[in-house]
């Protein structure tokens, strides 16, 4: 079941939408500015619909099924989201209009920079960051310049542990700054030794993701951020696994100095296929007048209280064009709103009762390296399975979506041979989970008894498996109709 | 209100599983002390209610479903077929992630694979990726693959005054860390071609212009291949930030010796929004391909032959490079790729010339209008497309207050904030959204506002 490409549906002359004739009288167009051809498609309104709804049915969706894809937090997006950023009051405003006329927005902001603040305990929050990475290099930019600013330039280094994402490194590198890495102990935490070993004046801060990648929380998460802060370093969050913490602990009590949020993992906004997301970032008083701006500030004028624009004064600079990705913004202030704080806890509560109901079924046939321990929102299991020895992980997950479910995040994080990285989050019921379990179950017997069927899934897909090799060596990036 | 299905029983069932008695023994890992803070946050609300206090708030605002809009200046009012919105609402593609499962993402890769194929037709180039955030991080991260491209032997970059303010300000805190100097944009003679070429020199890493440039001028092939040429004697890549409409008309970098092409998408089938979330194109030789940042699909074959798409090019990506990544990116805007996508399809080859060349005679009938007007000046020693730069008898936020007051009309970009040589000086937009009546009435509004004592 494959689907052609639009330009292959392309007939010249073909038109789809129309626009009207001129109003007005026609200037005379720039000849020796002109361009000969314009290679589009050429075809018609229905051909359109037809080909993208097409295309559409061949995706994986929340929509559509569970999709446990570990560190993504891919929860049900609540439609009302969609109904709100599509108001026309915000749909069609424009981010150089005066402040005055877009009160509506910038108050939306403002409350939104409050409530963010409020959940994570910061001080102050910046809404221009577009992605957890993107917010990451903003944080290490302000952690960098706020030291710099001290005089204390001979800090060049950052410390990620082990099991870090690895846009950590690379917002490192893009900073200027080099990487050192720390290892995790025997119980997942980062271990303390290594880091006190690590710690000295030539470093700018920890960047550290609590619950980690093995969804565990480090239990010694206050001696962490001691010895940095001890250091005279400071400590950046990670917020990509927040979901499993809201209204459980605040991250700037425990001595982060700087976090980011995933408004498309905690708050619910659509991941859109991989995109648009939004990494609005959260820092202590002290780092305050570092953020990205502008940020929205609420003054007291003549007229009365008015939401304006404000650069903070040590500000790194704008991180984006205008104000981050409003329409994102709009819908994690909706969903933030709706839930409230009772039931933003309860979403953690429930993100991590699933994840540990689907660890203590499932470790009894794939290993968990941390399985003793209670894991937060997520769990790494392994695509070992006893008695099957030719079967790996990627076999596992192929073979999932025979089962109609999205396989995990797979081989990563990296400290974990053949990791299955399993996110089940808050909003899938019992009985969802129970299916999930019971396709494992079945793929662990069929990998004894048939690892063929692995070896050789999906069966059912779209497409059997893609060859990726091929891919980057032959290198075809656009269509050859172009 | 919340979204999870669980009934008591289920839970009593899932902790007994587990082996626990409450759902509170699960974070007993986190320090007692700071266990449960209390959030003052405001109270939960329903669906209903939440739409009703949002339609509020969305109506406190000036929207331009309401009022004649002549504002640019990076985000652009154009009409959108009703495809777009249909398409990109089917939860297939909306709720779905980054394609790293390709066999069950076939929907989305092939649509990119789509989208980088009209992105390089637009643009002239080889090779396009699955977007970045936006125009300006598109440039920042054209910097980067710059540097990539020298190995790191260069320091300088040249940026021409009129790529747009934002994109030059993100282009800095980008690279603040990097020991690099941006050289160019202190003086707005740097915008001739001549000028910029001028600057550059053996430490140059790139050149970067926008065509038509936030002042609205277009630039000949001649003018841009000139410039290319320098960039590349001195071994520099020449980067143009472009208006993507534009091209339906004008020609593409790619014909003048473009490295890499960058710029903003939005206007591409994407709502204003208030800024975002917008589209970062991003577009380069192939032969620079691999020192590129940001997704890319590629098409291949499964185990049966049959044609499929893939991420590819991974290799370069934080999620296996780590600190030696191209780039950090990793969530990018698909869904609005997605969307610049189905407008192009809809609207096709005929369409989108449509849409520029009314965009281009609107535009310069409100040009011709204006400069016949006592007290304004046009400037227009270049040609330009559908944005323009007027000199003004009064301060532009003046005129605007006025404008929006008594006509309902949002007036143009306030220059002087971005160039104190351009003080009293507006950018004016005119798209395919601007009636004849509405521009007759800018005339007339701003005949009456060159009369009139205001400061």
């Amino acid at each position: 079941m494959t689907e052609p490409l639009i330009y292959e549906l392309s007939s010249p002359g073909r038109k789809g939408v129309v626009m009207p004739e001129p109003d007005v009288p026609l200037a005379e167009l720039p000849s020796d500015l002109l361009r000969a051809d314009l290679p589009l498609p050429e075809v018609s309104e229905i051909d359109v619909v037809r080909h993208f709804v097409r295309l559409s049915q061949l995706n994986h969706a929340v929509d559509v099924g569970m999709y446990p894809l570990g560190s993504c937090t891919m929860k049900y997006n609540p439609k009302v989201n969609e109904v709100a950023v599509r108001l026309p009051g915000f749909a069609w405003t424009h981010p150089l209009q005066e402040p005055e006329t877009v009160q509506g927005n910038l108050a939306l902001l403002y409350e939104l920079q409050e409530m963010l603040a409020e959940a994570s305990g910061f001080a102050a929050v910046s809404l221009q960051p577009a992605a957890g990475a993107h917010g990451e290099l903003t944080g290490v930019l302000i952690m960098r310049n706020y030291l710099y600013d001290r005089g204390q330039r001979q800090r060049t280094k950052i410390l990620v542990p082990d099991s870090a994402h690895g846009t950590n490194p690379a917002s490192t590198t893009m900073s200027g700054l080099t990487v050192v890495e720390v290892p995790s102990d025997a119980r997942g935490n980062v271990d303390l030794a290594a880091l006190k070993a690590a710690l000295d004046e030539t470093v700018v801060g920890l960047m550290l993701t609590n619950p980690n990648t093995l969804g565990l929380f480090d239990e010694n998460v206050l001696d962490v951020t001691r010895l940095v802060h001890e250091a005279g370093g400071l400590v950046y969050g990670d917020g990509a696994n927040f979901n499993a913490i809201v209204g459980i602990c605040k991250p700037a009590e425990l001595g982060f100095d700087v976090m980011h949020f995933n408004l498309h993992k905690t708050f619910s906004t659509p991941h859109g296929g991989g995109g648009p997301g939004a990494g609005p970032v959260g820092v202590t008083q002290e780092l305050a007048a570092y953020l990205p701006g502008p940020i929205v500030a609420l003054s007291e004028t003549e007229e009365g209280s008015l939401c304006l624009p404000q650069m903070p004064s040590r500000s790194i600079g704008r991180i984006k064009s205008f104000w981050g990705n409003f329409g994102v913004l709009v819908r994690a202030y909706t969903y933030i709103r709706m839930h409230g704080a009772e039931g933003l806890r309860r979403n953690s509560e429930y993100a991590v009762l699933n994840a540990n109901y689907l660890q203590a079924r499932l470790k009894g046939t794939y290993p968990v390296p941390h399985g003793d321990r209670t894991c937060m929102h997520e769990f790494v299991a392994q695509g070992r399975i006893e008695g099957a020895e030719g079967i790996r992980t990627m076999d596992v997950a192929k073979r999932l979506i025979d089962f109609r479910f999205h396989p995990p995040t797979v081989y990563f994080p990296l400290i974990v041979p053949e990791a299955l990285m399993i996110e089940p989050t808050e909003t899938e019921s019992k009985e969802t989970l129970d299916a999930f379990v019971a396709a494992l179950l079945k793929i662990a017997e069929e990998a004894r008894t048939d690892p063929d069927l692995l070896h050789t899934a999906p069966h059912t897909a779209p497409v059997s498996r893609l060859d990726e090799v091929k891919a980057a060596r032959e290198l075809k990036l656009c269509a050859p109709c172009y | 209100m919340d979204y999870i299905p669980h009934t008591d029983t289920d839970r009593q069932a899932m902790l007994a599983a587990i082996g626990l008695q409450d759902v509170a023994d699960l974070f007993a890992d986190i320090p007692a002390a700071h266990r449960f803070p209390k959030l003052e946050l405001p109270p939960p609300t329903s669906e209903l209610e939440i739409l009703q206090e949002l339609q509020q708030m969305s109506e406190e605002n000036v929207d331009l479903t309401h009022a004649a809009s002549f504002l640019g200046a990076g985000a652009y009012r154009r009409f959108i077929p009703s495809v777009v919105n249909h398409i990109i609402s089917r939860s297939e593609f909306f709720t779905a992630y980054t394609p790293y499962q390709a066999e069950m993402s076939q929907g989305t890769l092939q649509a990119l694979f789509e989208y980088q194929t009209m992105v390089c037709a637009l643009t002239g180039m080889a090779a396009a990726n699955g977007s970045h955030y936006d125009g300006a991080t598109s440039t920042a991260e054209a910097i980067i693959m710059a540097l990539h491209v020298a190995r790191g032997a260069r320091r300088r970059i040249v940026l021409s005054p009129t790529l747009h303010p934002q994109y030059r300000a993100v282009a800095r805190t980008y690279t603040q860390g990097m020991g690099l100097s941006l050289v160019g944009d202190d003086h707005l003679a740097n915008a001739e071609p001549k000028a910029l070429a001028a600057l550059c020199d053996g430490d140059t890493a790139a050149i970067i212009v926008q065509n038509p440039d936030f002042l609205g001028c277009l630039y000949t092939p001649g003018d841009m291949q000139a410039l290319a040429d320098k960039a590349h004697d001195c071994g520099a890549l020449f980067v143009v930030a472009v208006d993507p409409v534009s091209l339906g008309l004008f020609t593409p970098p790619g014909a003048y010796g473009a490295d890499i092409v960058v710029g903003e998408g939005q206007a591409l089938g994407n709502t204003l929004s208030f800024g975002g979330p917008y589209l970062g194109l991003f577009a380069c030789r192939m032969e620079h391909v691999r020192r590129s940042a940001g997704r890319i699909v590629g098409e291949t074959t499964d185990a049966q032959g049959r044609r499929g798409f893939v991420l590819t090019l991974s290799t370069r990506e934080q999620h296996i490079r780590r600190d030696k990544a191209t780039s950090n990116i990793c969530t990018n805007q698909a869904l609005n790729a997605l969307a610049a996508a189905v407008y192009l399809s809809a609207l096709g080859k005929a369409g989108l010339r449509q849409v520029a060349a009314l965009s281009y005679h609107k535009a310069h009938y409100a040009a011709d209008c204006i400069a016949s007007l006592k007290g304004y000046q046009v400037l227009r020693e270049r040609p330009f497309f559908d944005e323009f730069v007027v000199q003004c008898p009064h301060p532009v936020a003046a005129i605007n207050r006025h404008l929006l007051e008594e006509w309902d009309i949002v007036g143009g970009y306030d220059l002087g904030q971005d160039y104190p040589e351009l003080a009293n000086h507006a950018l004016l937009c005119v798209t395919e959204m601007n009636s004849r009546a509405e521009i007759d009435d800018l005339v007339d509004a701003l005949s009456e506002v060159s009369e009139m004592k205001i400061k």
